[in-house]
């Protein structure tokens, strides 16, 4: 009893040691002016307005450990980055508590924010009419680095991400992607502990994505460092992440692997059968939707409970040459849950999935 | 004991060491940023001196139907006074500060003083020194010809503890159109809109700060009114001291209270961050 007692402590203070970001109940709530169409509701909003509350987050339970990348999903407008301004400090909550590295965010103590950065995609933290080797010097100052600490860094970041010869042109005649990566370098000057990612990759090319992608994935796995990612982009979460935070609603609705989520959340499997010649049986809808159909091959959306046995019954009846069960693509599976959170049900989700986290 | 107050000291040093440091670098950074857009700033500067040209003309003419002197001032005095109130007003002017604050705000892009540890008013304070320096890099030279031009206009030069006294309304002119401005900046985190306020002080300034015209003109009891004000030392109070109109006991005590203005418009804009920043919704993004 004793000896269990002590090891059970010593395994929560070692967790607690391990965790890097540690938030419970947390909720904001936002007071919107709600105007309506036209001239004469402007005009009625000068004397009296309306206003409306806005739960963009309504209690987020959420634990993070060193070295983890986690990937934040959710529709838009489901709270995701009002968490990482929660828990970069820029707004307070309306309740509940979070830290990070041990230091409430939104007090903004310079020891919190030596030691995390944040990097939007869509905003430019770096001085437009100068070369961003400016920025960086600025950053060496602002954020204390050590001379030498900082030409190692910054070389090391530079090759990484081959843009020696940009350091000099100002910063406005760079291309999205090449002042994407100078904003992750300007970023990581300092060495954070914990790396914020709101939607880094919006509005690259393809390679230019993939750039990024590598990047962080080799940086990430380098330094042990904790980062919060949010994208859009499905490709940046296969690629980059091994946990997956769903929000939906203000509320987080699966917390887990990629995999997870399609064992969780979809109730269908694909099977592909491909048939002896181009005509087609025609009794094929009655074992499930039809979801494409290109002779002599087609794919059949199954409920997963009858898998088994609409496959036997089907390879009884017809001459198959080739057949394949998949899951559901996760584009699609994520797009389902996304379009029933919008309907106003993330709680649905929430019930009627078995825990997987 | 002694031993811990000589690390203290030695950590204090350090750390200030460090501060001046960043502040260099941050001054050096806006100074290039400055000079970027050399045309620009260039013909800005330059354009900044025809009003005085149409000032000169302006009270030629009422000087010519008006014998002797306006409330105590010759055509000489006038254009003398509005010479010295272009120096001061190069000092205490801010243009683009509050709208760029207010601007910030509304656009998300103060989130990056919110992350970086580094402190908004301060970082401004530094970016408009920068300003300040490159305007008068440039400006010194139009000035100097401007009153060399203009000298007949002067009375002889004033004696030095009047000369300090001016120098020291003109710096703290600056830091008081400084934090002045920044206070209505910061109204952007409750009015996210702040163009028409910033019109009407705008307004105000121009009239009482004594842009347009001397202050102490005005009849009894206006002039108590808009001396008892801030705006009063942005313009007419350097020039006032150049040219003799304030002096001795009267002098050092308006200086104490342009200080104390300073000290509150300080105070409003800490305050005003700090219960703004808390009522901030991140817009934006």
């Amino acid at each position: 009893m004793q000896s269990s007692l002590l090891g059970s402590r010593s395994l929560n203070s070692y967790n607690r040691a391990m965790e890097t970001i540690c938030i419970e109940g947390l909720r904001k709530t936002y007071r919107i002016y709600r105007k309506r169409e036209g001239l004469k509701a402007s005009i009625k909003g000068l004397f009296r307005r309306e206003y409306r509350t806005v739960e963009a987050v309504r209690g987020i339970d959420l634990s993070v450990d060193q070295g983890e990348f986690v990937a934040f999903l959710g529709p838009n407008g489901a709270g995701k980055t009002t968490t990482l301004k929660l828990l970069s400090g820029v707004i307070s909550p309306t309740s509940g508590t979070a830290r990070v590295l041990g230091h409430i965010p939104w007090r903004r103590e310079n020891a919190y924010r030596r030691r995390f950065a944040l990097v939007m995609g869509q905003k430019n933290q770096l001085w437009w009419d100068l070369p961003a080797q400016e920025s960086f010097r600025l950053h060496q100052q602002i954020y204390r680095i050590d001379p030498h600490d900082f030409a190692t860094r910054r070389d090391e970041l530079v090759d990484l991400l081959e843009v020696r010869q940009l350091l000099g042109q100002p910063v406005r005649e760079l291309s999205l992607g090449e002042r994407m990566k100078m904003e992750l370098i300007a970023a990581l000057l300092h060495s954070p502990e914990v790396l914020f990612l709101d939607e880094p990759t919006i509005g690259l090319d393809v390679v230019a994505q993939h750039n990024i992608q590598n990047f962080l994935r080799y940086y990430q796995q380098l330094k042990k460092i904790s980062i919060l990612l949010t994208s859009h982009y499905m490709k940046d979460v296969v690629a980059l992440c091994n946990r997956v935070v769903i929000v939906a609603q203000g509320v987080i609705i699966h917390d887990g692997s990629l995999a997870g989520i399609v064992d969780r959340f979809s109730g269908h499997k694909v099977i592909t059968l491909q048939f002896a010649d181009h005509n087609l049986p025609h009794d094929l809808e009655k074992y499930g939707e039809i979801i494409e159909e290109q002779p002599p091959r087609i794919k059949l959306r199954v409920e997963k409970q009858n898998v088994t046995s609409s496959l036997g019954a089907i390879l009884q009846r017809h001459p198959i040459e080739d057949v394949s069960v998949e899951d559901l693509p996760l584009e699609q599976v994520i797009a389902e849950m996304f379009s029933i959170a919008r309907q106003g049900h993330p709680h649905e989700l929430e019930t009627s999935s078995t825990s997987d986290s | 004991m002694s031993q811990i107050t000589w690390k203290d000291d030695r950590a204090l040093l350090a750390t200030l060491q460090g501060k001046i440091a960043t502040w260099g670098t941050i001054l050096r950074i806006c100074i290039e940023e400055r000079l970027v857009y050399r045309g620009d700033f260039a013909l800005g500067t330059l354009m900044r001196f025809l009003p005085i040209v149409t000032q000169i003309f302006l009270w030629g003419s009422i000087f010519q139907n008006v014998a002797g002197k306006i409330a105590g001032y010759t055509y000489d005095n006038i254009i003398a006074y509005y010479l010295l109130t272009m120096v001061a007003r190069a000092f205490s002017s801010m243009p683009g500060l509050a709208s760029g604050i207010a601007g910030e705000i509304r656009d998300g892009s103060v989130k990056k003083y919110l992350i970086q540890p580094i402190d908004m008013i301060g970082f401004l304070l530094l970016n408009r020194v920068a300003h300040k320096l490159v305007y008068y890099g440039v400006a010194i030279g139009p000035f100097a010809l401007v009153f060399f031009l203009c000298r007949s206009f002067f009375p002889s030069a004033p004696p030095m503890e009047t000369i300090i006294a001016f120098s020291a309304s003109l710096f703290m002119s600056f830091l008081l159109g400084f934090f002045l401005e920044a206070a209505i900046g910061l109204i952007g985190f409750w009015f996210l809109e702040v163009s028409s306020l910033l019109f009407v002080y705008m307004l105000f300034n121009f009239f009482f700060s004594g842009h347009m015209f001397p202050l102490d003109v005005l009849p009894y009891p206006w002039n108590y009114v808009f001396e008892a004000m801030p705006l009063q030392y942005l313009a007419y109070f350097p020039a006032a001291v150049w040219l003799g109109k304030i002096e001795g006991d009267q002098l050092i005590s308006a200086l104490w209270i342009e200080a104390a203005w300073i000290l509150f418009f300080i105070v409003i804009c800490r305050v005003a961050f700090r219960r703004g920043v808390r009522r901030y919704s991140g817009f934006g993004g």
